[in-house]
């Protein structure tokens, strides 16, 4: 499976990486296409090096990928990683879901006793 | 019921609200009461019995679930606030059979929050995880746990839409 690519000690990485805003936009806007990194600077007010510096947190962070296509360099995002995040936090979003709708039928249970 | 979620990545909290017709001194029962906690802390499959509860600040509760072959999972909990009926916060751990904090997963809090609202009661949980190795780990602990439930639940969630108020 895809996912079991992803060792343990990458998702700490991932985690930082997401940890600032401008990265976590950069991801966004690279996940379904790729984009060249001065396309990516020009939407951000900050210097072309600071752009590439983040791009290259997510590339260690194996976030997104990097190839180059003629002069450019494209960023595209990394969607087996990016879902892997997901996935954890998504787990114990159910866990609670869940206890929250257990909740629910423990309440529900009074009315029926009430009746 | 209208359940919510929200993930914080960068801050790796979750929140859920859910609000609940009833009460807010009803409401207040689901945990000051662990007869009411048991109901609802493990999933069907993994029932929660809470072997012991000092609810008060500073107190600790034992507990322990059970799987369908007869495992037990341990678990602590130490009460890190209680306002009540408003809020409880918990910090909660892996732990032996005799209740003593074991393993190396560390802890994980909870803050539950009751406020009234016209329907009744709002309850929000605010969860935090120490680091993301810590959810990656936990994580796998509970991935056989949620598939075997996955099927029950379904229902389960299926039962709670048909018997919610309209």
């Amino acid at each position: 499976m895809v996912v079991d690519e992803v060792v343990d000690a990458d998702v700490d990485a991932m985690f930082r990486a997401l940890a600032d805003s401008t990265r976590r936009d950069i991801v966004t806007r690279v996940m379904n296409d790729g984009i060249s990194v001065s396309r990516l600077a020009s939407s951000y007010d900050m210097s072309f090096a600071a752009v590439q510096k983040h791009v290259a947190v997510l590339q260690a962070a194996g976030l997104v990928s990097k190839h180059r296509s003629g002069r450019e360099q494209i960023v595209r995002g990394d969607m087996a990683s990016i879902h892997r995040i997901q996935d954890l936090l998504s787990h114990f979003e159910d866990v609670w879901r869940k206890r929250a709708l257990r909740i629910g039928d423990v309440l529900n249970d009074d009315k029926r006793e009430n009746r | 019921m209208n359940v919510t979620t929200r993930t914080d990545v960068e801050a790796l909290t979750l929140t859920t609200t859910a609000e609940l017709s009833a009460t807010l001194e009803r409401s207040w029962q689901l945990v000051s009461d662990p007869r009411q906690l048991e109901r609802w802390w493990g999933p069907p499959e993994w029932p929660a019995t809470f072997v012991t509860y000092e609810f008060e600040v500073g107190g600790r509760a034992h507990y322990f679930m059970q799987g369908p072959d007869g495992e037990k999972m341990h678990g602590w909990w130490r009460f890190t606030s209680i306002v009540e009926p408003r809020e409880v916060a918990i910090e909660d751990g892996f732990a032996d059979e005799h209740g003593e904090p074991a393993g190396d997963l560390g802890v994980t809090t909870a803050r539950l929050m009751f406020e009234p609202i016209d329907s009744g009661t709002r309850l929000t949980i605010l969860s935090g995880f120490e680091s993301a190795e810590q959810l990656e780990e936990m994580q796998k602990m509970g991935m056989e746990e949620g598939m075997r439930l996955a099927l029950s639940q379904i229902q389960a969630i299926l039962d709670g839409i048909a018997a919610k108020p309209r």
